[in-house]
């Protein structure tokens, strides 16, 4: 594996002007839906819930939404969105030209989408402190908490571009891998209630740790083995990072 | 002085040998022409060379800086115009260039005095604002010339850079490719267009199933491969047997491609006519590079 430069900052400006220029064609995706999941399962189906560990559901949703929609963003920009700049526009043809190698490339996707991923976990926190469903300020941490997911979603995510044949085949990763993830995470149901399967296979799905941190950190819930929630969340970014390199350099330079 | 040296190069796919042991030597300023029909493996010498493509096998050094160990450094100083679009739809015409400029590290004033510049140049000043999509194909391949100079690159690197326009377009592009190799600018240029490479090269090198078959100044390349003049004549099929015959057998250097006979390398009008009974439809014209292009690289589709 070749290491990444600073360079890559040059494609995260890029990707940044570009997303500045129009983002509100991006805003129904990472703001207003986000916005409406919460309203409507909080209150709507909140009316049927009874408390969660002595909260109510939407108090018990809210850290789920953040910590999902902030995986959403990074996936969605790294599948979608590179793929497009990779074969459709060939704007990593165009770079690659230039004294970026491939590895400042994929390093600048990674961090533009660990970057939307901070944007839209930090715009939910706003909002949902506006609903006053933040109790704690530990959560202050919570951006950070999400540009680490982001790193981690995004390195999936470009891994998964880099062995595609066909934008179609994002289909299988959405289906199959971000939306299961999405309903037993402990997003919107306690992983407690689950069949015993599911959850030992929750624990090992990464937006696990990230859920849990993130409501941990909301409630200012701290113990210690939050650290291993942590530590999850650090060591598969740094490994999907490090083999998306390897497989994107593999499918650029033939 | 040698300014891009390839030794030994090669590229192999999978069951494909693209480029064969090719060793190639660009003298600093000179435009170096690389000629060949498609398939020929132009496209992945040049790959290799703009540090896109690892080559499977041999060298490349720019300004004596070896591909393997300095890419950054290479890429640097060169412009490359590739052959497709590959300009950045997200972004106005001017952002085209002030983003590319910023891939380069040029301070952000500096990139915008030189995106208005080349601009204006090219004659694009007033679509500075639009889209990409709002371009016409024309305009598209200036942007993307004008994209490759936005270094100020020493060597500049084109694929194919007139292919598809007009020819009002066409002389725009070779009338500053001409100026800028008056200002001393390297140029490696891969085209398919004879006149081209006639008009703008100071050597070419006709490469065919990854190979350099020939390599010399057209001139010397039209003189060596076909002569100063091209006989043709258009036969039916029983005046040809005997014509070809007789070319046969005065040891004649001609070719016959199905329709027409081409007779190369004459060296006085008697001669021939005092061998060959000449029909009326024989016609003389000048040769040209074409004539050496077909004559090495066959009649026939290469691939």
């Amino acid at each position: 594996m070749k290491l990444f430069s600073w360079r890559f900052l040059r494609v995260w400006q890029r990707n940044r002007d570009v997303f500045f220029k129009l983002w509100h064609s991006e805003a129904p995706g990472f703001l207003a839906e986000p916005i409406i999941i919460l309203l409507a399962m909080g209150f709507g189906l909140g009316a049927y819930v009874g408390l969660i560990d002595g909260q109510k559901y939407i108090e018990f949703i809210a850290p789920g939404i953040i910590a999902s929609y902030a995986m959403f963003s990074a996936s969605f920009e790294c599948t979608y969105g590179s793929f497009v700049r990779m074969e459709y526009q060939k704007t990593y043809d165009a770079i690659i030209t230039t004294p970026l190698n491939v590895e400042d490339i994929i390093a600048g996707e990674i961090f533009w989408g660990a970057t939307r991923s901070l944007m839209t976990g930090t715009v939910i926190l706003a909002i949902a402190a506006a609903f006053q469903l933040v109790h704690s300020p530990w959560a202050a941490l919570i951006p950070i908490v999400s540009l680490l997911e982001g790193i981690m979603f995004a390195s999936i995510a470009i891994l998964f571009t880099s062995i595609v044949p066909a934008i179609y085949s994002f289909n299988y990763y959405f289906t199959l891998f971000i939306t299961p993830m999405f309903f037993f995470s402990g997003v919107f149901f306690p992983l407690s209630s689950f069949p015993e399967i599911v959850q030992t296979l929750s624990w090992i799905v990464p937006l696990t740790p990230v859920v849990r941190l993130i409501r941990a950190l909301v409630n200012g819930d701290i113990q210690l083995d939050l650290l291993w929630s942590l530590s999850l969340i650090i060591v598969l970014a740094a490994v999907f990072f490090s083999i998306s390199m390897i497989t994107m350099r593999r499918r650029l330079t033939v | 002085m040698v300014t891009i040296k390839t030794q030994n190069l090669t590229k192999k796919f999978k069951d494909l040998l693209a480029v064969d042991d090719v060793n190639l030597e660009v003298e600093e300023g000179e435009c170096f022409g690389l000629l060949g029909p498609n398939g020929a493996g132009k496209t992945s010498l040049i790959r290799m060379i703009t540090a896109v493509s690892p080559p499977t096998k041999g060298d490349i050094w720019v300004q004596g800086n070896n591909l393997r160990t300095h890419s950054r450094q290479v890429k640097a100083i060169l412009g490359v115009v590739p052959q497709l679009d590959n300009l950045d739809p997200d972004l106005t015409v001017l952002q085209n260039l002030t983003t590319f400029a910023r891939y380069f590290d040029i301070p952000k004033d500096e990139a915008h005095r030189r995106s208005t510049e080349i601009l204006r140049l090219f004659e694009l000043t007033n679509k500075s604002n639009s889209r990409i999509r709002e371009l016409s194909g024309g305009m598209k391949r200036r942007l993307l010339l004008a994209r490759g100079l936005i270094n100020m690159p020493k060597i500049l690197i084109l694929d194919e850079p007139t292919i598809g326009l007009d020819p009002q377009a066409k002389y725009l592009v070779w009338h500053k490719l001409t100026e800028l190799k008056s200002q001393g600018v390297t140029q490696l240029l891969c085209t398919q267009n004879m006149e081209e490479a006639a008009t703008l090269c100071d050597r070419v090198a006709i490469m065919h199933q990854g190979k350099i078959l020939s390599l010399d100044a057209p001139s010397r390349l039209i003189t060596k491969y076909v002569g100063n003049e091209v006989w043709e004549i258009e036969l039916n099929s029983e005046e040809r047997g005997k014509i070809v015959e007789e070319l046969e057998s005065h040891r004649f250097d001609f070719d016959d491609d199905g329709s027409k006979i081409h007779i190369f390398h004459i060296e006085s009008d008697e001669s021939i006519r005092g061998a060959v009974n000449f029909p009326e439809t024989l016609r003389r014209r000048p040769a040209t590079l074409e004539d050496v292009f077909l004559r090495l690289t066959g009649r026939s589709l290469s691939e």
